[in-house]
């Protein structure tokens, strides 16, 4: 294999690592979007907290990293919880433009209160996994355990989704909300629950991240934006889609830092982005509207 | 009396800076007058259901493009500034149209402008060695800092002049298309597409017109500031946080008031200046902090914003609803 | 078992029904006719709790509806399969049938309760993996009235069942709330085909313009004059 085949390779395994972790975030928005209708403009935001809720309970206050792992999510479940109760709940009479923007103001407020809180300098979790060494790649160790815990994360909410009643419930609710009553289902718990799992996701989404990537206040717009493409792009609320362009997405950031700086990976992804619009404006995998 | 009094206002608003000399007040009513042109032209397309969140990037792409031209082509912003006015014409048919054609709205033409910032951001970013990445950049002096051919003034006098004058063009188009035919066709549009359709509204050209006019003059408010100001940063002109901070404000000012914006924009420049002043370097982060804080108020208190609210308590029949898409 | 007391409800400043009283008796099926635009889908909705009326009121085996929360009616033995069936169209049936069972009740006579149901419709079971949204307007009554049946109610709600189906269908359909009513379940049906409603149930109700015009046993409605005005608006 000559050298220039082997680095792709490499961005292309990279690609498919990223793009593990970009699914499982675009999974919480579309549940969250799916069932409540409300997009959170500011989930990028709650990831942030989660990866200084991880940098604090680890390199700070020494918490063993699986019980760290394990706050961090439950944590950052409990804040969709509340996001929901405090500003969603409120605004679910009103224009959903109302919504996204009460979402926006929370995406300022929970900045500012990173900056005020932590400063605005980069944290590193300091925690030093290897890196594994296949044929002439190198492949973190990191990426591997990020896209595996994306894996598992994702199993789990597909069985909760389709085994239990509660998830059925979410799955259904989001067909048809106004019926649910004659079900006896209870939308605003509902509603409550579904936010948790979106928290919960992004707790996840969190502790796999850190991993890979320093944490400072405004690191929520390094993938909050490709989330939103990622999404749009997929079909809001269509997780199949999201699935498949997660991974879309991820190869083309993995290819295009591969020849040129990072930043313009997502350049490229937001330039196919809007080619696909071109080409196939109901979304990768058309269904909801 | 009442005729004129716009006339009278306008008289004691063109002669402020000749009483009234201090340099650092003159200096907030210029930065209020920029941003208030740059939020009056977001409106245009926010009041009628046309959320974009993306606006900052066309303010970034006007102070970049006029800054870029200027240095490394020796362009003079005379002529650099239509550029940057093209530039971000083109880059939103570019991104509207496609949205438009296909009846991408609402929730999803928001997260679309919203990643359209984003990546204008990463893009200044990603060109560091042209545009100086997030360190900032800075345009050059000319003669001193003091000549129309480089459209550089060192005088505040000349500066607030020109911001007054821009800014009355922009609530001058603001009425202009307030009483356009291309007004009752967006509001249709934004009540029922299908049904503006059927009445032979040409629905994705009239979106398209007034996006590219929002975002053509939103560059320009990006141009003036890059030479008002002599130095932009990715931070200060483009990127989430300032498409944000202009619907803010814009909802906080009234979004369907032609002054709305432009009370926004004092609210929160003030609010910014206050905060500056009582807690100095501490008070990086409290500014949008309050602000994140107030735009939630706001949106489920007031949705209609402070000008908006007032003005409906006076005339009560002029009740219209909340943003939609 | 379901008392109606000067009910009064509607839709914002919109008033459908007006001042409306009706009962269903233990061991009863029921229907309630009238043209278009009556408020047969309204009466339906204030009893199953969809929407809340604004006045009078309504009793289920003595519990007052208007003091429980709306998702707990059912709960209460009513259970309402809805105008046009409104199944979730991106499911199985077997998640269809599956949500009409998710009371804690319910649940625990899941298995038994699905018996009940294919039971009654024993082609579901083949199909019971297809989604809800790609089968036939009467295959979708059928999965909806199964629907309902999985909460073992006392009372069963069908709003317009006949709406949209093919004749066939519709005999096919009024056969089974036949065989539905001698299970020993209450009924009560909103119908626009007053033919068909009428062989099944025990007595009926009128309604036009929102109020009870007229009631009686079905044979009586049957040979009445007032129908034939009340649909001609002779």
């Amino acid at each position: 294999m000559g050298i220039l085949d082997i680095f792709l390779l490499e961005a292309l395994i990279n690609g498919v690592l990223l793009g593990g972790v970009l699914a499982l975030l675009s999974l919480g928005l579309n549940l969250v979007f799916g069932v409540i209708d409300v997009v959170w403009i500011c989930y990028a935001e709650l990831i942030m907290l989660g990866m200084y809720g991880m940098y604090f309970l680890y390199s700070v206050y020494h918490v063993p990293i699986g019980l760290a792992a394990v706050v961090c999510i439950v944590g950052v479940g409990m804040l969709g919880v509340i996001l929901h109760v405090v500003v969603i709940a409120p605004l679910l009479g009103a224009a959903p433009i109302n919504q996204l923007l009460a979402t926006g103001g929370v995406l300022f407020f929970l900045q500012s209160a990173a900056t005020v809180l932590f400063g605005i300098e980069f944290r590193n979790l300091g925690l030093r996994l290897p890196v594994l060494k296949l044929s002439e790649m190198f492949i973190s160790y990191s990426r591997l355990l990020a896209f595996g815990a994306a894996l598992i994360g994702m199993v789990l909410v597909y069985l909760f989704l389709t085994r239990t009643y509660t998830g059925t419930a979410i799955r259904a609710i989001a067909q048809d909300r106004h019926i649910m009553i004659l079900m006896g289902v209870d939308s605003r718990r509902i509603y409550v629950i579904t936010s948790a799992l979106g928290g919960g996701l992004a707790g996840l989404a969190a502790c796999l991240l850190v991993l890979q990537y320093d944490v400072h206040p405004f690191v929520g717009l390094s993938f909050g934006p490709i989330t939103f493409l990622i999404c749009v792009l997929g079909g809001l609320g269509n997780f199949a889609g999201g699935f498949v362009a997660a991974f879309v997405f991820a190869e083309l950031i993995s290819l295009g830092g591969l020849y040129l700086d990072l930043e313009w990976g997502y350049v490229f992804a937001f330039v196919f982005f809007i080619v696909m619009m071109f080409v196939r404006p109901e979304g990768l995998l058309a269904r909801r509207s | 009396m009442r005729r004129s009094l716009p006339w009278i206002a306008g008289a004691a608003l063109i002669g402020l800076p000749f009483l009234y000399q201090s340099a650092y007040p003159l200096h907030i009513v210029i930065i209020i007058l920029i941003w208030s042109f740059a939020y009056t032209s977001w409106s245009m397309m926010g009041r009628f259901g046309l959320v974009s969140l993306g606006h900052g990037g066309f303010m970034g792409i006007g102070a970049y493009v006029t800054a870029l031209a200027w240095n490394h082509g020796g362009l003079t912003p005379w002529a650099g500034i239509p550029l940057a006015l093209l530039a971000g014409g083109l880059l939103a048919v570019l991104v509207a149209y496609p949205c438009f054609r296909f009846r991408i709205t609402g929730h999803y033409f928001a997260l679309v402008t919203l990643a359209l910032s984003g990546i204008v951001l990463q893009v200044i970013t990603a060109t560091r060695d042209q545009t100086g990445g997030s360190l900032g950049y800075t345009p050059e002096r000319y003669q001193g800092g003091s000549s129309l051919y480089a459209l550089q003034f060192s005088g505040k006098t000349t500066w607030y002049l020109i911001a007054l004058a821009v800014w009355a063009a922009g609530i001058y188009v603001w009425y202009r298309v307030d009483r356009s035919m291309m007004r009752y066709a967006l509001e249709a549009i934004s009540e029922d597409e299908d049904g503006a359709a059927a009445a032979g509204v040409h629905v994705t050209a009239e979106k398209l017109k007034i996006t590219v006019l929002s975002a053509m003059m939103t560059a320009l408010a990006g141009a003036l500031y890059c030479q008002y100001q002599m130095f932009i940063s990715p931070d200060t002109v483009s990127g989430i946080s300032i498409s944000l901070q202009m619907v803010f404000a814009v909802v906080v000012g009234g979004i369907y008031v032609s002054l709305g914006p432009t009370v926004g924009a004092a609210i929160t420049i003030l609010l910014a200046e206050v905060l500056r002043i009582s807690f100095g370097t501490r008070a990086v982060g409290w500014d949008n902090l309050v602000y994140g804080v107030l735009l939630v108020l706001f949106i489920v208190f007031l949705p209609k914003g402070i000008l908006g609210s007032l003005l409906d308590l006076r005339r009560p029949s002029r009740g219209r609803p909340a943003p939609s898409a | 078992m379901l008392e109606l007391r000067s009910v009064c409800a509607g839709y914002g400043g919109f008033q459908a029904l007006f001042d409306v009283s009706l009962e269903v008796r233990r061991g009863e099926a029921v229907g309630v006719i009238g043209p278009n635009g009556a408020g047969k889908t309204t009466l339906m909705r204030v009893i199953s709790g969809l929407i809340r009326p604004t006045t009078g009121s309504i009793a289920m085996e003595g519990a007052d509806l208007l003091a429980t929360p709306a998702h707990r009616i059912v709960g209460l033995g009513i259970a309402h399969v809805p105008e046009s069936r409104r199944l979730f169209p991106r499911m199985t049936v077997e998640d269809n049938l599956k949500m009409g069972g998710f009371l804690p009740s319910a649940r625990a006579k899941y298995h038994e309760r699905l018996d009940v149901v294919y039971g009654l419709f024993p082609r579901r079971r083949e199909r019971s993996r297809q989604l809800a949204g790609t089968m036939s307007g009467g295959e979708q009554q059928m999965c909806a009235i199964g629907r309902a049946l999985m909460s073992d109610p006392k009372l069963l709600l069908l709003d317009e069942p006949s709406a949209g189906l093919a004749p066939v269908i519709v005999e096919q359909l009024f056969d089974l709330v036949k065989r539905i009513r001698a299970g020993g379940l209450n009924v009560l049906i909103v119908e626009q085909n007053v033919q068909q409603v009428l062989r099944v149930v025990d007595r009926a109700y009128l309604l036009k313009a929102g109020s009870i015009r007229a009631a009686g046993t079905a044979a009586e409605l049957l040979a009445s004059e007032t129908i034939r005005e009340a649909y001609l608006g002779v």
